[in-house]
């Protein structure tokens, strides 16, 4: 088949690292072809340098065997190649039409011609089999569906190459198959997609090659009917990933958090909790497993003060949380891992250092009066950064610049610096790549060995049931059921989950 | 019935110059720029307007008053879309300025700091058909050409917003530049001409105020109209039709106002109060139904910080 683009060579460099090393490989007519890699990686730096928003330092790019310079995303677009963002570039108060058209109005004059323009969307909706109300506007349309405009855009601007950086990390898993329906099809007629993720099941699913990506190179390309999950992993990682976890019998100590008929009256933005009550002990993770927004948030922050109770008791080794502010619980010896890492973790526009001892400032290693020991926290911040293997191309970046793998590499470095008994982790591991997964359960794990106790709240179940020594199952902001991972079978813990079961009086 | 005539045609002479500037505004804003300023354009319009007609007839007067509204505007843009002050600090420099200006060039100008000699108006107009409609009378004969002009922009605003390119690409602007940006659309030009125009119109209306209100530039004759269009363009949810009658609401009102002040049952100035209670009331039922453009206020770079 046709080599419709060839990338030679390319390299390049940001302040502190190489973000793609001599980068080579190759997309065929009616492929798809993946690219795989860790956070940070590089993938996404690729394809900006595909798509001209940055010019490589160095290699060479080839369209249809012919050498291109790209100057720009319009010129990518004028050349064929058309980039269909993580972030959604869509105008919400638009409807679908004007959406695609942005830019592209073709109107000689300066007068649009909505009608002609909505005819030509709907020939496209028909020929790649799209379902979309053309008429709606995007702020009214699910995910998926804006998903589907931000393609159509690409297309309407006659792309041949579209490129699609982590199109599922935002989509339900029936959304994700009707993508890849619609890949299939933009594929038999001869389109090429470049198809950027990090979750291999869906990789291997979808694509006919593979290129695997670490630390800005190249790995090496495999057809997708000639390896596995375990492979692509091992590439990806750079050495044997363990889909299982080992855990030492560790002797649980004290009780550390104790939850005594906690109640939150629900409201708009807020779920109710019904009496729950749960207790976890040194030495012990207790996994909360439950659909999300079944009052697991509220009672992460009635924990840690965020959010006052209206009966109930909360010990913390022993003394009541009442009336204490976020910062004095902390300082009692709890860790927080927060749900939302960019709301409430980080202070994005902030650098890598300064949020290394976010909340932990006023420590007097730290700083006297109103001097900061900036030397100090960055030689400890230096430290961390090897300790758990962040990567970054400096310690004085905005914190925003990190890959979200990296962001929570430096939470979980900051929260676990001050050896807290009482580690609460909320969602951990959303949004991060199997390296970085493994990591943040190996942390977790090492924290329980160490004998802290740790509440783990996660979407997961498999997370939950592979990390935790007990798990109670919440349900309509109750804990419906407690257990010990094993002794439930999966589909009545679903059941638990969806508040078929109840069981009354555990905790 | 021909009281109640009398009433419309003068709410329609207090409506336009608020109208005209709430027209401005929402190019300004749905560009993403809000413009606090227009008071001061307006006041601007209206000096510039009273000195041009003086010396050049009212037409002169007009362009006059367009073009230093336009140079004032300008001085908002660069602020606050290439160095990306914020836009209300800026606004209120604007106003400041504006004052002090117009003040200063009325002393070297006219010799008097609060007014200017009488200056000419436009020939007034009849406004062919309904000029014979006997009830009609007083709202289609002798009219200012500028109230026409004014109604005619409501309907071009909608034209321009609505069906062409620009207007297209001026209101994705306003509502998420990044997304503009990588589509080709330039931002920052896109954000000039919105607060150009603003100023522009904002010119216009003052001039208004002057050449065919009064008749004379008078210090403070703004009045805050500047601020109450802004008011009827957001009471108009940002859009023209709803600005116009958000704008006729307030004209009306004054209109109601004038009259009873004529009638001295009450004391004037609770009378006066009237239109400016009322744009408050207004506001506080309805801003929190509005739909502002997304990114009205927020200065736009290529690196988002
Ligand atoms: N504009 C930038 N300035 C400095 N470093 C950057 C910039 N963009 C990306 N990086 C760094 O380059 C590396 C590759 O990033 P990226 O291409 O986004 O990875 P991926 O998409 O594979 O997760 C990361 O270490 C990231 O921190
Ligand atoms: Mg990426």
């Amino acid at each position: 088949m046709e080599k419709v683009l060839e990338l030679k060579g390319i390299t390049k460099r940001f302040p502190g690292l190489v973000a793609n090393d001599n980068i080579s490989f190759d997309a065929l007519r009616g492929e798809v072809h993946a690219l795989v890699g860790e956070n940070g990686a590089g993938k996404s730096t690729l394809m900006k340098i595909i798509t001209g928003l940055y010019q490589p330092d160095e290699g060479e790019m080839f369209l249809k065997g012919e050498k291109v310079k790209i100057n720009g995303p319009r010129d990518a677009i004028a050349k064929g190649i058309g980039m269909v963002h993580q972030h959604f570039m869509l105008i919400n108060r638009f409807n679908v039409v004007q959406n695609i058209i942005l830019g592209y109005e073709n109107s000689p004059g300066g007068v649009i011609d909505f009608d002609k323009a909505k005819k030509k969307v709907e020939e496209l909706c028909e020929l790649y089999d799209f379902k979309l109300d053309l008429n709606a506007q995007v702020g009214d349309l699910s995910v998926g569906h804006q998903q589907r405009v931000e393609i159509l855009k690409v297309l309407y601007r006659g792309a041949e190459i579209l490129i699609l950086d982590e199109p599922t990390a935002v989509l339900t898993p029936q959304e994700v198959k009707e993508l890849f329906v619609n890949l299939r099809k933009l594929k038999q007629e001869g389109k090429t997609i470049l198809f950027i993720s990090h979750k291999l099941d869906e990789v291997l699913e979808i694509s006919d090659r593979i290129t695997v990506l670490r630390r800005g190179k190249v790995i090496g390309t495999v057809k997708a009917s000639e390896t596995s999950k375990k492979q692509l992993a091992e590439m990806m990682v750079g050495r044997p990933v363990l889909f299982r976890l080992e855990k030492p019998i560790v002797k649980t100590g004290d009780v550390i958090l104790e939850v005594r008929n906690l109640k939150v009256k629900g409201s708009i933005d807020r779920h109710q909790l019904n009496n729950l009550s749960l207790s976890i002990r040194a030495g012990e993770i207790y996994g909360i497993a439950g659909v999300e927004g079944n009052g697991q948030r509220e009672l992460v922050e009635a924990i840690m003060g965020l959010l006052p109770y209206d009966g109930g008791e909360i010990l913390i080794k022993g003394k009541s949380n009442k009336g204490l502010d976020t910062r004095a619980i902390r300082e009692t010896g709890v860790g927080y891992i927060p749900e939302d890492r960019h709301q409430r973790g980080l202070v994005l526009p902030m650098t890598v250092w300064e949020n290394m001892v976010l909340g932990l400032e006023r420590k007097p290693e730290y700083s006297r009066w109103w001097k900061l020991f900036r030397d100090k926290i960055k030689s400890l911040t230096s430290k961390k950064v090897e300790e758990f293997d962040i990567r970054l191309g400096s310690i004085e970046l905005a914190i925003r610049n990190l890959s979200g793998g990296n962001q929570q590499k430096v939470i979980l470095a900051r929260e676990l610096s001050y050896e807290p008994d009482l580690i609460i982790a909320a969602q951990p591991v959303r949004g991060l790549d199997i390296g970085a997964i493994e990591f943040v359960h190996k942390k977790l794990i090492e924290a329980r060995n160490n004998g802290k106790a740790v509440l783990l709240i996660s979407a997961d179940l498999e997370e939950v049931l592979s990390l935790s020594d007990r798990v109670g199952i919440m349900y309509n902001g109750e804990i419906v059921k407690e257990f010990v991972p094993g002794e439930l079978e999966l589909e009545e813990i679903g059941q638990y989950m969806l508040g078929a079961h109840k069981e009354v009086g555990v905790g | 019935m021909g009281d109640i005539m009398e009433m419309l045609a003068s709410a329609l002479r207090m409506t336009i110059p608020v109208l005209i500037t709430a027209l401005g505004a929402i190019f300004s804003e749905r560009s993403g720029v809000t413009n606090i300023g227009l008071e001061g354009m307006m006041m601007t319009g209206a000096f510039w307007g009273a000195y041009g007609a003086l010396h050049y007839g009212p037409v002169g007067g007009f362009l006059l008053a367009i073009a230093m509204g336009m140079l004032v505007a300008l001085i908002h843009a660069v602020v606050t879309v290439t160095y990306r002050v914020d836009q209300i600090v800026s606004g209120v420099a604007i106003n400041i300025l504006a004052y002090g200006l117009a003040r200063f060039f009325s002393i070297a100008l006219f010799g008097m700091a609060t007014t200017s000699p009488s200056v000419e108006g436009l020939p007034k107009i009849d406004i062919p058909v309904l000029k014979n409609i006997s009830v009609l009378k007083p709202i289609a004969t002798d009219i200012s050409p500028i109230i026409i002009l004014g109604i005619l922009l409501v309907f071009v605003t909608y034209w321009v917003l609505e069906k062409t390119v620009f207007g297209l690409r001026l209101k994705a602007v306003g509502e998420n530049p990044l997304a503009a940006d990588t589509l080709g659309v330039k931002v920052i030009p896109y954000r000039y001409i919105g607060v150009i125009i603003s100023g522009a119109f904002a010119g216009l209306a003052g001039a208004y105020l002057s050449i065919e209100h009064t008749h004379m530039y008078v210090e403070g004759m703004t009045q805050g109209k500047g601020f109450i269009a802004l008011a009827a363009m957001i009471f108009g949810n940002w859009m023209p039709y709803g600005s116009f009658w958000a704008s006729f609401l307030f004209g009306f009102a004054e209109a109601i106002s004038m009259r009873v002040v004529q009638s001295k049952v009450v004391p004037y100035q609770f009378i006066k109060m009237i239109p400016y209670v009322l744009t408050l009331l207004v506001l506080a039922g309805v801003v929190r139904k509005a739909q502002p453009p997304a990114s009205v206020g927020i200065p736009y770079s290529r690196e988002g910080d």
